[in-house]
């Protein structure tokens, strides 16, 4: 009953997912069909990497020589921005007991954009709440990649311009965050730091120093404040 | 299929691994933490602000300003999509015209 409901809440949340990952994980699957990778292959790739991005660049190192250390380092160089999001959801996550390494573990782009801005209602299991949205989005990957597979190049359909529903979304959740926000300093420090390092490193390189610098920059934002706080607990003590 | 069976299976065990690395790593660094340590408490309220606005500039890093659609077809996209939600606040609205314009724009006109 607690779950129907948590699910029955989730889902729609999970709708422009669907429709991405539908897309996307179908490309997915058609592509590794064409390098010769069956179904089965696609699908453990879909369910134990859960990763776009990573996934795609992966057909690389399936259709090159046998070099798993780079394939592990450049996993860790494309995914890298993920671990900005277990720093955003360390207090969100932290109360959620069994379902933790779950929630973790399909901390993808989509799901945290979506636990990001999507509250549960009041009657709502929060938990179950947020462990539907991430279930709900890796099933649609795996469901979607699974199709790609089976299909392989059978279908040709023009779909150009369909996987910009997930810049969609997330031009979406930068809105809606915007809009729920007085301080739009940390959205902007975001897009500034994110442009400027594009334009200097270029798009294979320009996440990392992306990170260090928003990091930077939100810390020394904080400490002046922080530096205000004690002052003013110590006069009341 | 140019890798053996087993060689595959150790290219997508690197992926997920890679993966699970970049998931887990601060909630495992973290964990000693004081629950309410007061960085990790400002950063979870500011750090999603300024990740998602990274994660469409990475949505639009491969996007050529200076050639081909000139990044005109992202660039109206983007500005319907957050007009209309400013108006009508509506998400499934926004993000399925926005998708819509941007289908119509890249095979009908910016082709």
């Amino acid at each position: 009953m607690v779950k129907t409901k948590a699910l029955k809440a989730a889902f729609p949340h999970t709708i422009p997912v669907l429709t991405g990952f539908m897309f996307l994980g179908m490309a997915y699957g058609i592509l590794m069909n064409s390098k010769g990778y069956s179904v089965g292959w696609t699908i453990l790739m879909s369910l134990i990497a859960f990763a776009g991005s990573a996934q795609y660049v992966a057909i690389t190192f399936l259709t090159s020589v046998f070099n798993p250390i780079y394939a592990l380092l450049m996993t860790l160089m494309i995914n890298a921005r993920h671990l900005f999001y277990g720093i955003s959801m360390f207090e969100k996550y932290e109360d959620t007991g069994k379902l933790k390494p779950y929630l973790i573990f399909g901390l993808c782009d989509e799901t945290f954009s979506i636990i990001c801005s999507a509250e549960a209602p009041k009657d709502v299991d929060r938990n179950w709440f947020m462990f539907f949205i991430t279930i709900l989005d890796h099933g649609y990957w795996v469901i979607g990649s699974a199709i790609g597979g089976f299909l392989g190049t059978m279908v040709s359909f023009n779909t150009q311009g369909l996987d910009f529903v997930l810049t969609a979304l997330f031009v979406v959740i930068f809105v809606e965050q915007w809009k729920s926000q007085r301080n739009h300093k940390p959205a902007i420090i975001g897009i500034v730091c994110s442009v400027l390092c594009l334009v200097i490193f270029g798009p294979k390189s320009f996440i990392i120093p992306s990170m260090i610098g928003i990091l930077a920059i939100l810390m020394m934002m904080q400490s002046p404040n922080e530096n205000e706080k004690d002052m003013a607990e110590g006069k009341v003590q | 299929m140019s890798l053996t069976s087993m060689q595959t299976f150790i290219i997508i065990a690197m992926v997920a691994i890679g993966t699970m690395a970049t998931r887990f790593l601060p909630f495992v660094l973290l964990k000693g933490e004081k629950s309410k340590h007061a960085s990790i408490t400002y950063l979870g309220e500011v750090l999603p602000y300024s990740a998602i606005g990274l994660l469409v500039v990475y949505c639009l890093k491969d996007v050529g300003f200076t050639a081909g659609s000139r990044g005109l077809p992202e660039i109206i996209s983007i500005l319907l999509i957050v007009f209309l939600h400013k108006w009508k606040g509506n998400v499934l609205l926004s993000i399925g015209m926005g998708t819509f314009a941007y289908m119509v724009l890249v095979q009908l006109i910016f082709n």
